[in-house]
Protein backbone atom coordinates (compact mmCIF):
# COMPACT_ATOMS: atom_id res chain seq x y z
CA UNK A 1 0.00 0.00 0.00
CA UNK A 2 1.28 3.46 -0.88
CA UNK A 3 1.15 5.99 1.97
CA UNK A 4 -0.54 9.33 1.29
CA UNK A 5 2.51 11.31 2.39
CA UNK A 6 4.86 9.34 0.13
CA UNK A 7 2.49 9.75 -2.78
CA UNK A 8 2.09 13.52 -2.47
CA UNK A 9 5.77 14.24 -1.85
CA UNK A 10 6.69 12.16 -4.89
CA UNK A 11 3.97 13.55 -7.16
CA UNK A 12 4.57 17.22 -6.34
CA UNK A 13 8.36 16.95 -6.67
CA UNK A 14 8.08 14.82 -9.82
CA UNK A 15 5.71 17.36 -11.37
CA UNK A 16 8.02 20.26 -10.51
CA UNK A 17 11.20 18.42 -11.56
CA UNK A 18 9.69 17.26 -14.82
CA UNK A 19 8.58 20.81 -15.63
CA UNK A 20 12.08 22.16 -14.91
CA UNK A 21 13.62 19.52 -17.21
CA UNK A 22 11.17 20.42 -19.98
CA UNK A 23 11.72 24.13 -19.46
CA UNK A 24 15.53 23.87 -19.12
CA UNK A 25 16.71 24.95 -22.56
CA UNK A 26 13.49 26.62 -23.69
CA UNK A 27 13.47 28.76 -20.55
CA UNK A 28 17.13 29.65 -20.23
CA UNK A 29 18.37 29.95 -23.80
CA UNK A 30 15.11 30.94 -25.52
CA UNK A 31 15.68 32.91 -28.71
CA UNK A 32 19.45 32.36 -28.76
CA UNK A 33 21.21 30.60 -31.62
CA UNK A 34 22.45 27.10 -30.92
CA UNK A 35 26.03 26.28 -31.94
CA UNK A 36 26.57 24.03 -34.99
CA UNK A 37 27.91 21.08 -32.96
CA UNK A 38 24.79 21.12 -30.79
CA UNK A 39 22.47 21.13 -33.80
CA UNK A 40 24.49 18.30 -35.35
CA UNK A 41 23.91 16.10 -32.30
CA UNK A 42 20.31 17.15 -31.76
CA UNK A 43 19.37 15.82 -35.20
CA UNK A 44 19.75 12.38 -33.62
CA UNK A 45 17.84 12.91 -30.36
CA UNK A 46 14.78 10.93 -31.47
CA UNK A 47 16.60 7.93 -32.92
CA UNK A 48 18.95 7.99 -29.91
CA UNK A 49 16.28 7.99 -27.19
CA UNK A 50 13.36 5.94 -28.53
CA UNK A 51 15.25 2.64 -29.11
CA UNK A 52 16.67 2.96 -25.59
CA UNK A 53 13.11 3.09 -24.29
CA UNK A 54 11.57 0.31 -26.37
CA UNK A 55 14.42 -2.22 -26.57
CA UNK A 56 14.28 -3.39 -22.92
CA UNK A 57 10.47 -3.47 -23.07
CA UNK A 58 10.64 -5.70 -26.16
CA UNK A 59 13.54 -7.94 -25.13
CA UNK A 60 12.88 -8.15 -21.38
CA UNK A 61 9.21 -7.22 -20.96
CA UNK A 62 8.13 -6.52 -17.35
CA UNK A 63 4.83 -8.34 -18.10
CA UNK A 64 6.73 -11.65 -18.52
CA UNK A 65 9.04 -10.86 -15.57
CA UNK A 66 11.86 -10.18 -17.99
CA UNK A 67 11.93 -13.47 -19.89
CA UNK A 68 12.37 -13.26 -23.66
CA UNK A 69 9.07 -13.64 -25.51
CA UNK A 70 9.41 -14.56 -29.22
CA UNK A 71 5.88 -13.30 -29.90
CA UNK A 72 6.71 -9.79 -28.66
CA UNK A 73 9.98 -9.71 -30.59
CA UNK A 74 8.24 -10.80 -33.81
CA UNK A 75 5.48 -8.22 -33.30
CA UNK A 76 8.10 -5.52 -32.65
CA UNK A 77 9.91 -6.39 -35.88
CA UNK A 78 6.61 -6.24 -37.77
CA UNK A 79 5.96 -2.76 -36.34
CA UNK A 80 9.48 -1.61 -37.28
CA UNK A 81 9.32 -2.89 -40.86
CA UNK A 82 5.89 -1.36 -41.47
CA UNK A 83 7.03 1.88 -39.78
CA UNK A 84 9.95 2.09 -42.21
CA UNK A 85 7.82 1.35 -45.27
CA UNK A 86 4.46 2.95 -44.53
CA UNK A 87 3.71 5.22 -41.56
CA UNK A 88 3.23 5.52 -37.82
CA UNK A 89 -0.36 4.40 -37.59
CA UNK A 90 0.04 1.30 -39.74
CA UNK A 91 3.16 0.48 -37.78
CA UNK A 92 1.14 0.37 -34.56
CA UNK A 93 -1.65 -1.62 -36.18
CA UNK A 94 0.86 -4.10 -37.62
CA UNK A 95 2.63 -4.48 -34.28
CA UNK A 96 -0.47 -5.00 -32.15
CA UNK A 97 -2.20 -7.18 -34.79
CA UNK A 98 0.85 -9.44 -35.08
CA UNK A 99 1.02 -9.62 -31.29
CA UNK A 100 -2.62 -10.63 -30.81
CA UNK A 101 -2.62 -12.96 -33.84
CA UNK A 102 0.44 -14.87 -32.66
CA UNK A 103 -0.89 -15.11 -29.12
CA UNK A 104 -4.15 -16.47 -30.49
CA UNK A 105 -2.33 -19.09 -32.58
CA UNK A 106 0.22 -20.23 -29.96
CA UNK B 1 3.62 26.71 -51.30
CA UNK B 2 1.73 29.58 -49.70
CA UNK B 3 2.85 30.90 -46.32
CA UNK B 4 1.27 29.01 -43.47
CA UNK B 5 -0.94 31.12 -41.17
CA UNK B 6 -0.82 30.27 -37.45
CA UNK B 7 -4.46 29.17 -37.54
CA UNK B 8 -3.82 26.73 -40.38
CA UNK B 9 -0.62 25.55 -38.72
CA UNK B 10 -2.50 24.84 -35.49
CA UNK B 11 -5.03 22.62 -37.25
CA UNK B 12 -2.33 20.93 -39.32
CA UNK B 13 -0.51 20.01 -36.09
CA UNK B 14 -3.80 18.82 -34.64
CA UNK B 15 -4.42 16.54 -37.64
CA UNK B 16 -0.80 15.36 -37.90
CA UNK B 17 -0.98 14.14 -34.31
CA UNK B 18 -4.43 12.59 -34.70
CA UNK B 19 -3.12 9.03 -35.30
CA UNK B 20 -1.53 9.11 -31.85
CA UNK B 21 -4.95 9.13 -30.24
CA UNK B 22 -4.94 5.40 -30.94
CA UNK B 23 -1.89 5.04 -28.71
CA UNK B 24 -2.71 7.68 -26.13
CA UNK B 25 -6.12 6.15 -25.39
CA UNK B 26 -4.95 2.65 -24.40
CA UNK B 27 -1.78 3.99 -22.79
CA UNK B 28 -3.50 6.58 -20.59
CA UNK B 29 -6.28 4.14 -19.72
CA UNK B 30 -3.62 1.65 -18.75
CA UNK B 31 -2.12 4.21 -16.39
CA UNK B 32 -5.49 4.83 -14.78
CA UNK B 33 -6.07 1.12 -14.32
CA UNK B 34 -2.59 0.45 -12.92
CA UNK B 35 -2.78 3.44 -10.57
CA UNK B 36 -6.06 2.29 -9.05
CA UNK B 37 -4.64 -1.21 -8.84
CA UNK B 38 -1.69 0.20 -6.86
CA UNK B 39 -4.12 1.71 -4.36
CA UNK B 40 -4.32 5.34 -5.50
CA UNK B 41 -7.74 6.97 -5.40
CA UNK B 42 -9.32 8.77 -8.33
CA UNK B 43 -8.12 12.20 -7.17
CA UNK B 44 -4.54 11.03 -6.63
CA UNK B 45 -4.47 9.31 -10.03
CA UNK B 46 -5.68 12.43 -11.82
CA UNK B 47 -3.37 14.71 -9.82
CA UNK B 48 -0.36 12.72 -10.96
CA UNK B 49 -1.56 12.68 -14.56
CA UNK B 50 -2.15 16.45 -14.66
CA UNK B 51 0.97 17.48 -12.72
CA UNK B 52 3.44 15.20 -14.49
CA UNK B 53 1.96 14.33 -17.97
CA UNK B 54 4.77 11.88 -18.68
CA UNK B 55 3.58 8.30 -19.02
CA UNK B 56 6.87 6.45 -18.70
CA UNK B 57 7.83 8.43 -15.57
CA UNK B 58 4.38 7.97 -14.04
CA UNK B 59 4.58 4.21 -14.54
CA UNK B 60 8.10 4.19 -13.09
CA UNK B 61 7.02 6.17 -10.03
CA UNK B 62 4.08 3.85 -9.41
CA UNK B 63 6.14 0.70 -9.84
CA UNK B 64 8.79 1.88 -7.39
CA UNK B 65 6.30 3.15 -4.80
CA UNK B 66 4.51 -0.18 -4.97
CA UNK B 67 7.87 -1.88 -4.54
CA UNK B 68 8.30 0.11 -1.28
CA UNK B 69 11.31 1.96 -2.68
CA UNK B 70 12.26 5.12 -0.73
CA UNK B 71 10.48 8.20 -2.11
CA UNK B 72 13.85 9.77 -2.89
CA UNK B 73 14.87 6.84 -5.14
CA UNK B 74 11.44 6.71 -6.80
CA UNK B 75 11.74 10.45 -7.55
CA UNK B 76 15.27 10.25 -8.93
CA UNK B 77 14.43 7.25 -11.12
CA UNK B 78 11.34 8.88 -12.57
CA UNK B 79 13.21 12.11 -13.20
CA UNK B 80 15.98 10.13 -14.90
CA UNK B 81 13.36 8.67 -17.23
CA UNK B 82 12.35 12.25 -18.03
CA UNK B 83 15.88 13.60 -18.55
CA UNK B 84 15.45 12.86 -22.25
CA UNK B 85 13.11 15.84 -22.35
CA UNK B 86 16.02 18.19 -21.64
CA UNK B 87 17.21 17.11 -25.07
CA UNK B 88 13.76 17.75 -26.54
CA UNK B 89 13.80 21.17 -24.92
CA UNK B 90 17.15 21.95 -26.52
CA UNK B 91 16.05 20.57 -29.89
CA UNK B 92 13.00 22.86 -29.90
CA UNK B 93 14.93 26.08 -29.17
CA UNK B 94 15.83 26.87 -32.80
CA UNK B 95 12.16 26.50 -33.77
CA UNK B 96 10.05 27.91 -30.97
CA UNK B 97 12.63 29.54 -28.67
CA UNK B 98 11.52 33.00 -29.89
CA UNK B 99 8.12 32.81 -28.13
CA UNK B 100 7.23 34.84 -25.03
CA UNK B 101 8.41 33.54 -21.64
CA UNK B 102 4.92 32.56 -20.46
CA UNK B 103 4.18 30.85 -23.78
CA UNK B 104 7.45 28.92 -23.53
CA UNK B 105 6.53 27.87 -19.98
CA UNK B 106 3.19 26.54 -21.24
CA UNK B 107 4.91 24.78 -24.15
CA UNK B 108 7.34 23.19 -21.69
CA UNK B 109 4.50 21.91 -19.51
CA UNK B 110 2.81 20.34 -22.56
CA UNK B 111 5.94 18.67 -23.98
CA UNK B 112 5.30 14.96 -24.67
CA UNK B 113 7.23 12.38 -26.71
CA UNK B 114 4.82 11.72 -29.55
CA UNK B 115 3.95 15.32 -30.28
CA UNK B 116 7.61 16.33 -30.00
CA UNK B 117 8.54 13.73 -32.60
CA UNK B 118 5.86 14.96 -34.99
CA UNK B 119 6.84 18.63 -34.48
CA UNK B 120 10.54 18.15 -35.10
CA UNK B 121 9.87 16.01 -38.17
CA UNK B 122 7.63 18.72 -39.61
CA UNK B 123 10.04 21.56 -38.73
CA UNK B 124 12.87 19.70 -40.48
CA UNK B 125 10.80 18.90 -43.55
CA UNK B 126 9.46 22.45 -43.82
CA UNK B 127 12.28 24.89 -43.04
CA UNK B 128 10.22 27.67 -44.69
CA UNK B 129 7.59 27.53 -41.93
CA UNK B 130 7.19 31.03 -40.35
CA UNK B 131 8.13 31.19 -36.62
CA UNK B 132 4.57 32.03 -35.52
CA UNK B 133 3.27 29.04 -37.49
CA UNK B 134 5.79 26.77 -35.76
CA UNK B 135 4.46 27.83 -32.34
CA UNK B 136 0.86 27.34 -33.48
CA UNK B 137 1.73 23.95 -34.95
CA UNK B 138 3.28 22.94 -31.61
CA UNK B 139 0.13 23.85 -29.71
CA UNK B 140 -1.98 22.03 -32.31
CA UNK B 141 -0.03 18.84 -31.64
CA UNK B 142 -0.10 19.14 -27.86
CA UNK B 143 -3.72 20.27 -27.65
CA UNK B 144 -4.79 17.06 -29.29
CA UNK B 145 -2.70 14.73 -27.14
CA UNK B 146 -3.14 16.27 -23.69
CA UNK B 147 -6.96 16.26 -23.31
CA UNK B 148 -7.00 12.62 -24.39
CA UNK B 149 -4.24 11.85 -21.92
CA UNK B 150 -6.23 13.39 -19.04
CA UNK B 151 -9.59 12.06 -20.20
CA UNK B 152 -8.65 8.47 -20.69
CA UNK B 153 -6.52 8.31 -17.53
CA UNK B 154 -9.78 9.23 -15.84
CA UNK B 155 -11.71 6.57 -17.75
CA UNK B 156 -9.05 3.99 -16.88
CA UNK B 157 -9.06 4.95 -13.22
CA UNK B 158 -12.86 4.94 -13.23
CA UNK B 159 -13.42 1.57 -14.85
CA UNK B 160 -10.48 0.16 -12.90
CA UNK B 161 -10.10 -3.56 -13.05
CA UNK B 162 -12.79 -4.04 -15.70
CA UNK B 163 -9.99 -4.31 -18.31
CA UNK B 164 -8.61 -7.86 -18.28
CA UNK B 165 -4.84 -8.14 -17.80
CA UNK B 166 -4.92 -10.78 -20.55
CA UNK B 167 -5.24 -7.97 -23.13
CA UNK B 168 -1.57 -7.11 -22.41
CA UNK B 169 -2.06 -3.41 -23.09
CA UNK B 170 1.46 -2.91 -21.72
CA UNK B 171 2.79 -3.93 -25.14
CA UNK B 172 1.25 -0.80 -26.68
CA UNK B 173 4.05 1.22 -25.06
CA UNK B 174 7.09 -0.27 -26.86
CA UNK B 175 5.07 -0.53 -30.08
CA UNK B 176 4.36 3.18 -29.79
CA UNK B 177 8.05 4.04 -29.49
CA UNK B 178 8.94 1.69 -32.37
CA UNK B 179 6.33 3.37 -34.55
CA UNK B 180 7.85 6.74 -33.68
CA UNK B 181 11.33 5.56 -34.60
CA UNK B 182 10.55 4.04 -38.02
CA UNK B 183 9.82 7.27 -39.89
CA UNK B 184 12.86 8.97 -38.29
CA UNK B 185 15.25 6.49 -39.94
CA UNK B 186 15.92 8.69 -42.95
CA UNK B 187 19.66 8.28 -43.52
CA UNK B 188 22.64 6.07 -42.69
CA UNK B 189 23.64 8.15 -39.62
CA UNK B 190 20.07 7.82 -38.28
CA UNK B 191 20.29 4.03 -38.63
CA UNK B 192 23.68 4.00 -36.91
CA UNK B 193 22.36 6.10 -34.01
CA UNK B 194 19.28 3.91 -33.56
CA UNK B 195 21.37 0.73 -33.63
CA UNK B 196 23.90 2.07 -31.12
CA UNK B 197 21.05 3.19 -28.86
CA UNK B 198 19.23 -0.16 -28.99
CA UNK B 199 22.36 -2.22 -28.37
CA UNK B 200 23.84 0.02 -25.67
CA UNK B 201 20.67 0.14 -23.58
CA UNK B 202 20.85 -3.66 -23.33
CA UNK B 203 24.56 -3.49 -22.44
CA UNK B 204 23.99 -0.69 -19.88
CA UNK B 205 20.80 -2.05 -18.34
CA UNK B 206 22.76 -2.58 -15.10
CA UNK B 207 23.29 1.19 -14.69
CA UNK B 208 21.16 2.19 -11.70
CA UNK B 209 18.24 4.62 -11.69
CA UNK B 210 17.42 4.20 -15.38
CA UNK B 211 20.45 6.33 -16.20
CA UNK B 212 21.26 3.67 -18.81
CA UNK B 213 18.82 5.51 -21.10
CA UNK B 214 20.95 8.64 -20.89
CA UNK B 215 24.16 6.68 -21.47
CA UNK B 216 22.70 4.88 -24.50
CA UNK B 217 21.18 8.07 -25.93
CA UNK B 218 24.43 10.03 -25.53
CA UNK B 219 26.47 7.30 -27.24
CA UNK B 220 23.88 7.09 -30.01
CA UNK B 221 23.84 10.86 -30.65
CA UNK B 222 27.64 10.95 -30.81
CA UNK B 223 27.62 7.96 -33.20
CA UNK B 224 25.03 9.58 -35.45
CA UNK B 225 26.87 12.90 -35.52
CA UNK B 226 30.25 11.29 -36.17
CA UNK B 227 28.81 9.12 -38.96
CA UNK B 228 27.33 12.22 -40.57
CA UNK B 229 30.68 14.05 -40.35
CA UNK B 230 32.50 11.01 -41.77
CA UNK B 231 30.10 10.72 -44.70
CA UNK B 232 30.40 14.46 -45.36
CA UNK B 233 34.21 14.24 -45.40
CA UNK B 234 34.08 11.25 -47.73
CA UNK B 235 31.65 13.01 -50.07
CA UNK B 236 33.90 16.10 -50.10
CA UNK B 237 36.90 13.93 -50.96
CA UNK B 238 34.94 12.20 -53.70
CA UNK B 239 33.94 15.55 -55.20
CA UNK B 240 37.51 16.92 -55.15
Amino acid sequence: MISDLDFWVLTLLLGLGTFLIRFSFLGIFGGKEMPEWALLHLRYVGVAVFPAIFMPLVVWPPATDGTVDPIRITAALAALVVGLRVNVIFSIIAGMATFYALRFIF
Amino acid sequence: MTALTPRKAFWRGYLDCAPFILIVIPYSMLFGVVARDAGLDLFQTMSMTVLVIAGAAQFTALALLQDNAPVFIALLTSLAVNLRMAMYSAALVPHIGHARFSVRALMAYLMVDQAFAVCVKTYEERPDMPPAAKVAYYFGCMMLICPFWYGFSFVGAYVGQAIPASLSLDFALPICFIALTGPLLRSVPHYVAALVSGVSILLFSWVPWNLGIMVAASLAMISGAQTELYLRRRAAKGAA
